[in-house]
């Protein structure tokens, strides 16, 4: 089995060839489905029990305090121990609720997260989908996601998970707009809307640095759209505890309550990578135009790495946000989106026409 | 022979979900049914490799309008709420609209000819589509672009004109 750290083509390919030299062309697609099934479905259950572990670190951090340090060396293993005992809950079920939709809204949730993290390209080669499409494809399934928030919110029969959903409903409406246009402004920059497309082009330099201020502007804008649009602090009223005990997820128990809440940390990673592949070059090493050497030192390092170490810097920007600013309100948070948010990123997306159009870019 | 399996099963599941959405009695969940035949039709469009076609009806249909239509069902009705029955007169003009729907489509699918093409066609490009759009030659769709985009407007407006409050004192109670 040929293995390049650089490139994973080679181990795909020959993985493909292997099979297909034991089976017919059918069973080594359904083999290959299932892999790769089985692959992301790792990656997702140990990347969102990380996440969990660093998010209590990050917060114990800011709080000067030590976090979890009992189970296993500085508490690595506390969240597993926490997962296994999520799954041995009962499931319980309000006596009101619509049944055929309760038990649905958390499938909607964690299915959208698994379809949008397909597109992602982790490393060279390692991708699942590249479309023409790529990041509309993104933006397409994602807006899917907030049915199932509405329907966990209105099937549970609950007040306080109906006034939750009603919240995430309306956030994730509107933020979804400044995502959009967000992307949109360095589509204009990158010419493409193909993932691989996008991430070729920041070869000799990331898209935050060749775009200058608008890039610059609409980076920052989608970090703020894409906090909100995950149901995160400094926004995250949706399930905002002292008020509403835990808004639209809370009459879900066990392993139901361990979607809703794996997802939410999918979607970290989903918005900490697109930021990353749109704006920080993706798996692309730290590149500057003509500088060969500088270029080849950088090269050292795997694409796979690059790629996590700037997905986690991402993340923490995200977490820090979220032990940082209190709370906002209903109405400040609205505000912030059609009033602040929208007009600047129009703006922004004029600006990036006219950078991309007299060629001012670099 | 694997699209043809795929292509049967999103077929049965538009058929299946489509008289689902019309004979359920909870309004949510026939939404929810809804949903399932829009999603069905992406995919179908995402076989045909008409990649955008498919996003789009999943941005507006599914992203959009049923998110719309959710929000007015929590908006309005209780769980515990059920749809009457049609009655008799309700039925058969169902009935007729239904058949004569129906016959409409099959008369048109009839006689289209189906050529078979040997050219495959090119996946969905975008630079096309967006020169497409803003173009107002033959094949440009500049009129019907910015006629939408009145229209919009207009909804838009007379949205905020029905929601706003003529009250002045309310006025002055904000902030």
């Amino acid at each position: 089995m040929a293995f390049n750290i650089y490139d994973f083509t080679t181990l795909t390919k020959s993985i493909h060839e292997g099979l297909s030299s034991q089976f017919s062309p059918t069973a080594t697609l359904a083999i290959e489905w299932t892999i790769v099934g089985l692959a992301y479905l790792l990656f997702v259950a140990l990347f969102g029990l990380f996440l969990v572990y660093a998010e209590r670190k990050v917060c114990a951090a800011f709080q000067q305090r030590m976090g979890p340090m009992r189970v296993g060396p500085w508490g690595l293993l506390q969240t597993i121990a926490d997962f296994i005992k999520l799954l041995m809950k009962e499931l319980i079920m309000p006596k009101n609720a619509d049944k055929f939709l309760y038990n649905l809204a958390p499938f909607i949730v964690i299915i959208v997260s698994f379809l949008v993290i397909s597109v992602i390209p982790f490393a060279p080669g390692l991708a699942t989908f590249d479309f023409d499409i790529g990041i509309f494809f993104v933006t397409a399934v994602s807006s899917v996601g907030v049915i199932g928030i509405l329907l966990a919110g209105w099937s549970s029969n609950n007040k306080y998970s109906l006034i939750g959903a009603m919240r995430s409903g309306a956030q994730i409406v509107s933020y979804e707009l400044s995502v959009g246009l967000s992307l949109i402004t360095m589509i204009i920059l990158a010419g493409t809307m193909q993932i691989s497309g996008i991430v070729e082009g920041q070869r000799d330099m990331w898209f935050i640095f060749k775009g200058h201020v608008p890039a610059i502007i609409a980076f920052f804008v989608f970090i703020i759209a894409g906090t909100a649009e995950t149901n995160r602090g400094p926004f995250d009223l949706a399930e905002a505890e002292s008020e509403l005990t835990a808004g639209f997820h809370t009459e879900y128990s066990g392993i139901k309550f361990a979607f809703f809440f794996l997802a939410e940390y999918i979607n970290l990673f989903i918005v900490a990578a697109m930021a990353t592949t749109v704006f920080l070059g993706g798996w692309m090493p730290l590149h500057f135009g003509e500088f060969e050497s500088f270029n080849q030192i950088m090269d050292l390092m795997p694409g796979l790495f690059w790629f996590f170490f700037k997905v986690l810097g991402v993340i923490f920007l995200m977490m820090w946000f979220k032990w940082t600013f209190p709370r906002l309100r209903v109405d400040q948070i609205l505000n912030l989106e059609w009033k602040y948010l929208l007009p600047i990123n129009l703006f922004n997306i004029l600006l990036m026409a006219a950078v991309v159009l007299f060629g001012l870019h670099f | 022979m694997n699209s043809e399996i795929l292509f049967f099963l999103l077929s049965a599941m538009i058929i299946v979900f489509s008289i689902l959405t019309v004979t359920s009695r909870r309004i949510l969940r026939a939404a929810v049914y809804l949903l399932f035949v829009l999603v069905s039709t992406a995919g179908l469009y995402f076989m045909l490799n008409y990649n955008f076609l498919a996003a789009v009806q999943l941005t507006v249909y599914a992203g959009g309008i049923i998110v719309l239509i959710i929000f007015s069902i929590l908006l309005t009705s209780h769980i515990s709420e059920r749809a009457q029955m049609a009655g008799r007169y309700q039925g058969l003009m169902s009935a007729l609209a239904v058949v004569a729907g129906a016959t409409l489509t099959l008369i048109t699918i009839i006689s289209y000819s189906f050529p078979a093409k040997s050219v495959v066609e090119s996946p969905s490009d975008v630079k096309a589509i967006g020169r497409a759009l803003v173009s107002y030659n033959e094949n440009g769709y500049a009129l019907p672009f910015e006629v939408v985009s009145i229209l919009l407007l207009a909804a838009m407006i007379g949205a905020i004109i029905v929601a706003r409050k003529e009250n002045k004192a309310v006025k002055g109670l904000k902030k």
